[in-house]
């Protein structure tokens, strides 16, 4: 399988973030899969008039190439002249060559956010008119048209994400090149399902304070950070928490919310992200599937039963009370 | 007199374009294109400022941790708040861990492969730096990759993730570090510094990082020509890089690393001689820049960013930023020899600071920072605080001055009405890549490339990337 790879209205992070690829090294397991890197920015030795070579020859057909992956954003403006982003070396805008190469392409993919739903790029006043491949925030159509379909079949894959998962990118990749992703295996935006199946709730270290509503207040205090500091793990769709980032963490293990940044538009909540927007006291942001008057009466319910244990350590930045031995009888 | 277009530029981390008019078989002037804007510092406007620490790591997936260092510098100004001990100390180790990851990645995937191009086929260390320096397929790859993720599961013990983390905040650092995550993270740096000490230096970090002149180094890349740093030595000497690629321009530092006195590597400027640095004199020129002119260059807490894509006398998306109306270089060889490592300023006082003086001053920092991240890791106190809280007056103008790994990098931060006002980002390569300004001065790389001879074929020859490389780019920051 035969990878293409180009960067527009991003960081970089999904490529930087799928360098720290545990599990082997990368390029061996790209390599034990079959997975031939056309052109990649950051890792070929092809540069300048030579990676020009290439992306011409992919463009007009000359060259096969397979997989089609872009990172960042699509930058339509000014005025939808695409000048945002005009491609070194070429005096041609970036959209014009990523639709090109689309229509070219076996699969394509969207690594990250930005490249899937437009995402922190088109944050603000969105000033250079970013959006995603094929969904410009929540709306499907984005730079390449909601009824755009591959040669392959597929819609235009969206590894969201802001950055991946290392694993998100790889395992896409591979069950790409092993022919075992279908549209079955894609959720409602296009996502594939082996890591959107969860919530980044599922498996949050903080899960006993969640269960009783035993809530942190500020910055390294270990309590569910859902009630008042903005956490939007019961509400985003990524395995986080299951599949652990840079050898055991995530973002509510390094002490700070999800802020759903899988999900298309997480760059405006409409309220201050470490902030949780509430009514009459009670967050607006439920969990997911939850019917409002059963979570409120269960979140009564619960912060009435809290243990001591656990409320006083939810207002603390160590462990202040252990679980102690059962007494015996 | 006939014109190169040299792009699109990989290994740089985001996007190119590189002009080069040549007469007489050699570089004759040079302009380097940012070609990506995406408008940050508008996105940024009117949002609340702690929304800033979800912001401005975006800009950049390489300095990510450095873009918040910066915010949440700016915003603890703001507050008039400092973060106790072990928050400050928290805070230089995250930010070491992702400077440390740079210089790395910068030498294994993004600078040395270009030794293993096949143009040097004829030298007697090409099938050593092609072996093991080949884009992707090089032995390199495959012993770095493993070992720069097991370096960064330092990230997931302080910061979550990396990158893009909100551990880094204003008061300190959101997730206190119990003495179970210390001892893990005692074993994190011990591993990787086994790694620089087997494949990169094949020699102490303590004894690379005492080297302390040219001629020492000389002799210590006779001693180490196996080591990864010692192949590049060779092939550096071979083709005469500390000759190539000099900009002769001031250095500059913002200082880095807080320590209970101030900056263990100060800030500062070097023009052949110690100076003290004046932010208050920075200001950016739009001249050549797609941006509606200005009167006069303003300083970033007076600055403004509204695109012009038709502006016709400019030719890139990066500003101008000038030090008192002059150009200045930044990245790690400014840092250390402002510092005043002697093997730094040695270089510098020698041959002028090109190719293989940044790319020295990289690894030196490497074999500095790892064994000085150990005794942090030490003096963490688990148990005792990691954060202090403040609150953000509806009034403010606060300054964030930090170093990523590739040079100074600054936020300047207006707050009017509790809303962020006007946010402005001067980053490393947006003052070592920036265009002429309206004296039509030349930015560091334009000055860097002037004079370089051409091929035969009349293509760009592998010196400019060496070059262009040799700074460590981010376009990504550089216009954000």
């Amino acid at each position: 399988m035969k990878l293409l790879w180009l960067q527009s209205g991003g960081c970089g992070g999904c490529t930087l973030s799928w360098l720290g690829s545990e599990w082997g090294p990368l390029f061996a397991t790209l390599a034990d899969a079959g997975i031939e890197i056309v052109w990649h920015p950051s890792f070929s030795e092809a540069s300048a008039d030579e990676s020009l070579d290439i992306l011409e020859s992919c463009a007009d057909g000359r060259r096969d190439f397979d997989v089609l992956c872009i990172e960042g954003s699509l930058l339509r403006g000014p005025a939808g002249s695409g000048r945002f982003h005009v491609l070194a070396g070429t005096g041609r805008p970036m959209i014009e060559w990523v639709k090109l190469l689309a229509s070219r392409a076996r699969q394509v993919v969207a690594v990250g956010s930005c490249a899937a739903f437009g995402g922190i790029t088109a944050g603000g006043v969105n000033p250079t008119d970013a959006c995603g491949l094929q969904y410009d925030g929540t709306n499907p159509g984005g730079l390449l048209g909601a009824a755009f379909h591959t040669r392959g079949g597929l819609p235009v894959v969206n590894i969201s994400g802001c950055p991946t998962h290392p694993d998100w990118v790889t395992e896409t990749l591979l069950s790409l090149a092993r022919d075992e992703l279908g549209a079955a295996d894609l959720d409602e935006l296009s996502r594939p399902r082996f890591y959107t199946d969860a919530l980044v709730h599922h498996g949050c270290a903080r899960n006993e304070f969640y269960e009783f509503k035993a809530s942190a207040e500020k910055n390294g205090d270990q309590g569910c950070l859902m009630e008042h500091l903005g956490c939007k793990g019961t509400q985003a769709h990524a395995d986080c928490n299951l599949r652990p980032w840079n050898g055991g963490g995530s973002c509510t293990d390094g002490g700070y919310a999800c802020i759903r940044c899988t999900e298309p538009g997480f760059e405006e909540p409409g309220h201050p992200f470490s902030i949780t927007p509430k009514v009459a006291g009670i967050p607006i942001g439920l969990p997911l599937d939850m019917p409002k008057a059963w979570f409120v009466a269960l979140a009564a319910l619960s912060k009435s039963a809290t243990p001591a244990r656990v409320r006083q350590n939810a207002k603390t930045d160590h462990i202040v009370h252990w679980p102690r031995p059962a007494r015996k009888p | 007199m006939s014109r190169i277009v040299v792009g699109p530029f990989n290994r740089v981390e985001g996007d190119l374009e590189v002009i080069l008019d040549i007469a007489d078989g050699r570089v004759r002037e040079a302009r380097v294109r940012s070609s990506l804007y995406r408008g940050f510092e508008q996105i940024l406007q009117g949002k609340p400022p702690m929304d800033a620490l979800v912001f401005v790591p975006r800009i950049c997936g390489i300095c990510s941790v450095s873009q918040s260092a910066a915010a949440a510098r700016a915003l603890a100004g703001a507050m008039g708040i400092k973060p106790p001990d072990n928050g400050r100390i928290a805070a230089n180790l995250i930010h070491a861990v992702e400077n440390v990851a740079d210089h790395v990645t910068h030498f294994y995937l993004f600078f040395m492969p270009d030794f293993a191009r096949d143009c040097y086929e004829s030298q007697p260390w090409w099938h050593a730096a092609s072996a093991r320096f080949r884009a992707v397929t090089g032995a390199a790859a495959g012993d770095f990759l493993p070992a720069r993720a097991d370096w960064m599961r330092a990230m997931g013990l302080l910061a979550g993730k990396w990158p893009h983390t909100l551990t880094l905040q204003p008061g300190g650092s959101a997730h206190p570090l119990n003495a179970s995550g210390r001892l893990r993270l005692l074993r994190v740096l011990r591993d990787f510094r086994r790694f620089l000490e087997r494949a990169t230096f094949g020699d102490a970090l303590e004894a690379v990082a005492a080297l302390a002149s040219v001629d020492e180094l000389a002799a210590w890349a006779e001693r180490h020509a196996e080591s990864d740093f010692g192949l590049f030595l060779r092939a550096s000497r071979a083709l005469n890089l500390r000759a190539l690629g000099h900009a002769g321009v001031a250095y500059m530092s913002y200082g880095a690393y807080e320590q209970e006195g101030g900056r263990w590597w100060p800030a500062g400027v070097w023009a052949g001689g110690p100076a003290l640095l004046d932010p208050a004199r920075i200001a950016e020129d739009v001249s050549h820049a797609w941006y509606a002119d200005a009167a006069e260059p303003l300083p970033p807490l007076r600055g403004s960013t509204l695109p012009v894509a038709d502006k016709q006398a400019a030719y890139s998306w990066c500003k101008a930023p000038r030090l008192g109306g002059e150009v200045v270089e930044t990245g790690a060889l400014a840092r250390q020899v402002i510092a005043g490592q002697p093997l730094a300023r040695d270089m510098v006082a020698r041959d002028g600071g090109g190719v293989e003086a940044r790319v020295v001053a990289r690894l030196l920092e490497v074999a500095r920072l790892v064994p000085a991240m150990e005794a942090w890791a030490e003096r963490l106190r688990p148990g005792e605080p990691f954060s202090t809280e403040g609150e953000l007056p509806a009034e403010a103008e606060s300054v964030g001055l930090v170093e990523a790994a590739r040079g100074a990098l600054g936020h300047w931060l207006t707050i009017r009405r509790g809303r962020i006002h006007n946010y402005q980002i001067i980053a490393p390569t947006t003052w070592n890549f920036s265009p002429r300004d309206s004296a039509g001065r030349p930015g560091a790389l334009e000055r860097a490339l002037a004079g370089i001879p051409v091929g035969q074929d009349g293509k760009a020859p592998v010196a400019v990337q060496h070059v262009v490389r040799s700074f460590d780019p981010c376009m990504v920051c550089t216009v954000h």
